[in-house]
């Protein structure tokens, strides 16, 4: 019996040789327990060592094999290629972000928007090891978990049409780092982290168009993220307005 | 595939040439929620339309002879039927989509347990029925 094959057309653009970018049709072994990145990896090996694309741990958690599958944001290797034999599967690079080779997106402007936003925890005070641990209830935990799940893909980067058409826009994943840090009961740092995240082109350039929560692979929600510090924001302006003597 | 540009991007390693693709202007019907987005956005036409109308007849209501030609426009023209007949599903549309968003924005912690979104949801649904009641009972009795 003959091996059942499928079609991966793969975005190409290789700078030295050629102006623009192309597709280019891979006939791949079809396997039931195969991913896309199973695919991509068998070209690599098989057929074509000149095809570029980034990858590590291979079970969805290092957030760095993020690529457009078929239009949608996806990572490729949680996405299983029998969800669409025998159609053909269109591979890309990340949406919205510039392509450096093939599948390799230059995500330094994701980078910068992490340490923008100062993505990490800033201690209320600092402790010395002799001092212990900085404790923490599990409801206290429970307020910014779901938002320390993200591992920095930026598949929701791909889904925003305003980061398309804006790339000043902080994005999904840094604001909803930000407020990770900030609903952190051991961080102290909300309000060094507001000017950036409370901008213009912060949380109010976000249209609430929601893709961002619903391509997130860890249930991130980066949507819900930016309402809440839109909810935030507001109630610190009008208390400002409402009682100025007042402490925020 | 040739729209998009080129252009010499600091890439890791060195100089290269990164490929910036365009986003096309019907960028919203790529995809069924970017199409239901715009949707759920251009209805807020219908809903400022329709306040706009309300603005007019309030307006008018210093006034017995205008109150009762715009009121009489509302309840009686033909067209005043087709507008509504627009408005009405726009502003269900609009209003519906908002309600079911608010449990992104509204959170409220029990301890570790967040409060159920259908609960948060669901206390617009209940605020609408009791506002449209009340109004409903001032305007016919």
């Amino acid at each position: 019996m003959p091996e059942k094959t499928m079609t991966l057309e793969v975005f190409r653009y290789q700078p030295d040789e050629e102006e623009h970018p192309r597709y280019q049709n891979y006939e791949v072994p079809y396997r039931e327990d195969w991913v896309v990145l199973d695919a991509l990896n068998h070209i690599k090996d098989e057929i074509d060592g000149t095809l570029s694309y980034r990858w590590s741990c291979r079970m969805g958690v290092c957030g760095s094999c993020g690529m457009m599958v078929n239009g949608d944001p996806k990572l490729t290797c949680a996405t299983f290629l029998r969800d669409y034999y025998p159609s053909a599967i269109r591979v890309e690079p990340l949406n919205y972000f510039p392509v450096i080779r093939d599948l390799i997106i230059n995500m330094e402007d994701f980078l910068h928007k992490l340490d923008d936003v100062q993505a990490w925890l800033i201690p209320k005070q600092e402790k010395t090891v002799e001092e212990g641990e900085y404790l923490q209830s599990p409801a206290e935990l429970a307020h910014f978990k779901q938002f320390s799940m993200c591992i920095n893909c930026m598949l929701c980067y791909a889904a925003c049409p305003v980061y398309g058409h804006s790339q000043e826009f902080l994005g999904p994943a840094a604001i909803a780092l930000a407020q990770r840090y900030n609903l952190d009961s051991r961080d102290g740092a909300a309000e060094s982290r507001a000017d950036v995240i409370f901008q213009d082109v912060g949380i109010w350039e976000c249209t609430f168009v929601g893709d961002c929560s619903r391509v997130c692979p860890k249930n991130v929600d980066p949507a819900g993220a930016i309402q809440q510090a839109k909810v935030t924001h507001t109630k610190q302006f009008m208390k400002e307005l409402l009682a100025p003597w007042g402490n925020r | 595939m040739s729209d998009g540009t080129s252009r010499l991007g600091a890439a890791p390693g060195g100089k290269s040439k990164e490929y910036l693709r365009p986003v096309p202007s019907t960028w919203w019907l790529k995809r069924k929620t970017y199409f239901l987005f715009m949707v759920r956005e251009l209805t807020c036409v219908a809903v400022g339309g329709y306040a706009a109308l309300l603005l007019v007849l309030a307006a008018s209501a210093h006034n017995p002879d205008s109150f009762h030609s715009v009121f009489s426009w509302l309840s009686a023209s033909r067209w005043s039927v087709v507008l509504h007949a627009i408005a009405l599903p726009l502003v269900l549309y609009h209003s519906i989509t908002w309600f079911n968003l608010t449990p992104k924005a509204m959170v409220v912690w029990r301890g570790e347990e967040r409060l159920s979104p259908v609960l948060i949801a669901g206390s617009n649904y209940v605020a609408w029925v009791v506002v449209s009641v009340l109004i409903a009972w001032i305007a016919l009795r």
